[in-house]
């Protein structure tokens, strides 16, 4: 089953949680940014040509007009496939791995897996950025030689950046699914 | 506990028969490599197993059965399935069935020694037999060495799916006792043009290997080790680059197999390297001697050093005047200036004795551009240095002279304050001098210092001229770093079969009804390009920068001479 809620990131945009469960085991929680605006879009379009024709009343040179096409394209191709991310999942199946998933506007995704054997926890950290506090949810990993020790500390929805509300209810899901692990008998 | 069933994405449309497979109880999952398909006996089919199992060390064994039923389900297949179960006894017996094309597949487990009889939860993942065989996963960079024990599960997975390749050997076609359904079981594919080139490249080795020693012998000779000769060779970064290329060539026409995947990937990178180097070696090549523009470069280029000689000179006369408005002493102004001129007419008259020469030097020079892009760039940064060889002798001159200065007066600035430098205990000790050395020492040292701005100007002049030719040098050097460097076949490989290359693995939920297994499709995920550059760079002989920034300004105030680029073999000082 999927639901979806509504929540602000930490910079106030509005941004979607979407749960869905598959099995008693396996759930995934995507958060959804806002898409590309075409307002936006179209505004900083304009500023560039704007600035082109104004430099080629300037200089009477062509290739200032050209020169500036070119900028709006291969900027906007590299804004959306490398900068603008859409959705930022996270599936976690008991007893395989935790899967983080970031989606790019140009439909790009780019997937990490995390193993069950190297997750020692999944928690919430407060960071001090600039002049706010903002909390977010990371994946602790386990350090092979000390069982007690963390080797890692992998962020998660560090694009969205959502708030403490909506990551407590990812916390709560990914908890229920990782006490499973505990509950089972055999675990390498 | 949930249980874990990896099948076979080629195996979804098989007929009814038997899983063969391992399972890794550890990890309370089953990767199943193979559906047998009746008839069979199972004593022959035991006897199978011994023998994939005995080749290729990965215990391969029945798992369970599996059915496939176009129609509706049929009881007594289902009965028979699990009479199976007894026969082939393995704990657990993994039943699959599926039910005309439906999507949904039913799976169920039988536990005859179970200690916990509640319903296990069954995970059901499709993988691409065919791409995990072949792929490699790498481990990430910064652990590699710590968690090679603690193999992860994912490579235990990819590690069987590799080593029964001795499995997927028979296909529908052979006449066999026992029927299999893998990824090439409708026919073991092979490339004719691979299996040519396999052929072929023994003798071409062993070819190469006989030419290479006789390379190597001729340059390891003594002839060409006498003083003069053997200092030329280790300057001229051209020898560098070819030595470089022999060792390349020594690597790649060796007859021992390559051991694993990273020696393999080494030496498809070296050849694939070599080919394009040499390819756009007579690109250039072709290019140059086209329209003779290898003439036009000989014809331009005794201008260009006259021109060179002529802005040298201007400059020592702007130096010997008043340069930049600064006072210099005109004496010591007069004698520098004067020896670098004649130093500069003495360039000139060689330039001109060797002009006639030099179109027929560059063209036979220029064939050698055939033997790579890299071996041309290399002979073009000599010809810089050669041509640019009075500059490096003037900044010479300039830093001894620099030199010499700071040291006298920095050893006359401590007589002055009455100290000594203590060479024994290595440190400034005080020390009483004799009033005739006290004065003699004094006027020394203030003619050393009002002499100091002239020589200065020239150090700082001639310094940023040598930085200069230093820096074009240096790029040159960089690109030729770079195309040898360059894991050009592992790159290719990335663009056509990115899943050779596995960075680890994606999965993807696929449709879900309820009270059937959770069904995940897992897919390969490639390594970053910067990883793959990263895992796969080729060594080469130089490393920069051989000082840090500290220790080069210092060097560059106190006059010492500067060598930034260090090569490997060099000796540290």
């Amino acid at each position: 089953m999927a639901e979806e809620r509504r929540f602000r990131s930490a910079s106030g945009v509005p941004i979607a949680l979407r749960r869905r469960q598959h099995s008693a085991s396996c759930r995934e929680l995507a958060v959804r940014g806002p898409r590309l605006q075409l307002r936006s879009l179209s505004a900083a379009t304009s500023a560039v040509w704007l600035a082109a024709y104004g430099l080629f009343a300037l200089s009477e040179n062509s290739m200032v007009l050209s020169a500036a096409i070119l900028i709006t394209l291969i900027g906007l191709i590299i804004y959306l496939h490398f900068v603008k991310i859409d959705q930022e999942s996270l599936l976690v199946i008991g007893s395989l791995g935790i899967q983080v998933t970031s989606s790019y506007a140009s439909g790009k995704e780019s997937t990490t897996f995390i193993e069950m054997g190297q997750v020692k926890d999944v928690v919430i950290n407060e960071a001090i950025h600039m002049q706010k506090v903002i909390y977010y949810l990371c994946i602790l990993l386990q350090d092979p030689e000390d069982p007690q020790g963390v080797s890692e500390v992998v962020p998660l929805f560090q694009s969205s950046k959502p708030r403490l509300d909506c990551l407590i209810e990812v916390y709560k899901s990914c908890q229920e699914i990782l006490e499973q692990r505990k509950t089972a008998p055999q675990s390498s | 506990m949930v249980l874990k069933v990896f099948f076979p994405s080629c195996c979804s449309s098989a007929d009814s028969g038997i899983l063969i497979g391992r399972w890794i109880s550890e990890q309370n999952s089953a990767v199943i490599l193979a559906v047998v398909h009746f008839p069979f006996i199972p004593v022959q089919v035991k006897q199978y197993l011994g023998e994939v199992q005995h080749v290729s060390k990965v215990s391969v064994s029945v798992i369970g059965s599996w059915s496939n039923s176009k129609q509706e389900k049929e009881e007594s297949l289902s009965e028979f399935l699990e009479d199976l179960g007894t026969i082939f006894c393995h704990e657990p017996w993994i039943q699959i069935s599926k039910e005309g094309d439906s999507k949904f597949w039913s799976c169920s487990t039988l536990q005859k020694h179970s200690k916990n009889p509640q319903e296990e939860e069954i995970i059901l993942v499709y993988y691409d037999q065919c791409k995990v065989m072949l792929s490699h996963l790498h481990p990430p960079l910064d652990t590699a060495g710590q968690r090679a024990e603690d193999a992860s599960k994912l490579s235990a997975i990819f590690d069987t799916v590799a080593r029964s390749q001795v499995l997927f050997m028979t296909d529908r076609y052979d006449e066999g006792p026992i029927k299999l359904t893998h990824w090439q079981s409708d026919g073991v594919e092979a490339s004719i043009i691979v299996e040519l080139l396999k052929q072929a490249s023994v003798p071409a080795c062993m070819l190469l290997t006989f030419l290479l020693s006789l390379v190597s012998g001729i340059c390891r000779s003594r002839v060409l080790k006498f003083w003069p000769l053997s200092f030329l060779w280790s300057k001229l970064s051209t020898c560098e680059q070819l030595g470089h290329r022999l060792q390349h060539l020594q690597v790649i026409s060796s007859n021992k197999k390559a051991q694993n995947q990273n020696q393999l990937m080494r030496k498809a990178n070296i050849f694939v390297s070599l080919l394009i180097d040499v390819a756009l070696g007579i690109l250039l090549m072709s290019w140059l001697y086209r329209k003779n523009r290898i003439g036009h470069l000989a014809d331009t280029l005794i201008p260009v050093a006259d021109h060179v000689a002529e802005e040298l000179q201007d400059l020592l006369q702007w130096l010997m005047g008043a340069p930049a408005g600064l006072k210099m002493n005109r004496a010591l102004d007069q004698v520098l200036g004067r020896f670098f001129l004649y130093h500069i007419h003495l360039w000139i008259s060689y330039i001109h004795l060797l002009s006639p020469f030099i179109e027929m030097i560059l063209w036979y020079v220029g064939l050698s551009a055939c033997l790579g892009l890299t071996v041309a760039l290399c002979i073009l940064s000599d010809i810089i240095a050669l041509l640019t060889f009075h500059i490096y002798c003037f900044y010479v001159y300039g830093a001894r002279l620099y030199c010499l200065k700071i040291y006298g007066l920095s050893s006359l600035w401590r007589l002055f304050r009455g100290k000594k430098w203590n060479v024994l205990r290595q440190r400034v000790d005080s020390c009483s001098y004799d009033l005739d050395q006290l004065f003699i020492g004094t006027l020394l040292f203030t003619i050393l210092l009002f002499l100091l701005p002239t020589t200065a100007l020239y150090y700082l002049v001639f310094t940023l001229l040598r930085l200069l030719v230093v820096i074009v040098q240096g790029l040159i050097h960089l690109l030729v770093d770079l195309i040898d460097s360059l894991p050009l076949y592992s790159l290719i490989l990335r663009l056509c079969r990115s899943y050779r290359l596995a960075a680890g693995v994606k999965f993807r939920v696929l449709e879900q009804q309820d009270g059937k297994p959770l069904r995940l499709l897992m897919q390969i995920n490639p390594l970053s390009y910067g990883g793959v550059i990263q895992t796969y760079r080729l060594p080469t002989y130089s490393c920069y920068p051989r000082d840090s920034w500290a220790s080069l300004c210092k060097k560059l105030f106190l006059g010492e001479l500067i060598y930034p680029w260090k090569h490997k073999g060099d000796k540290q000082n």
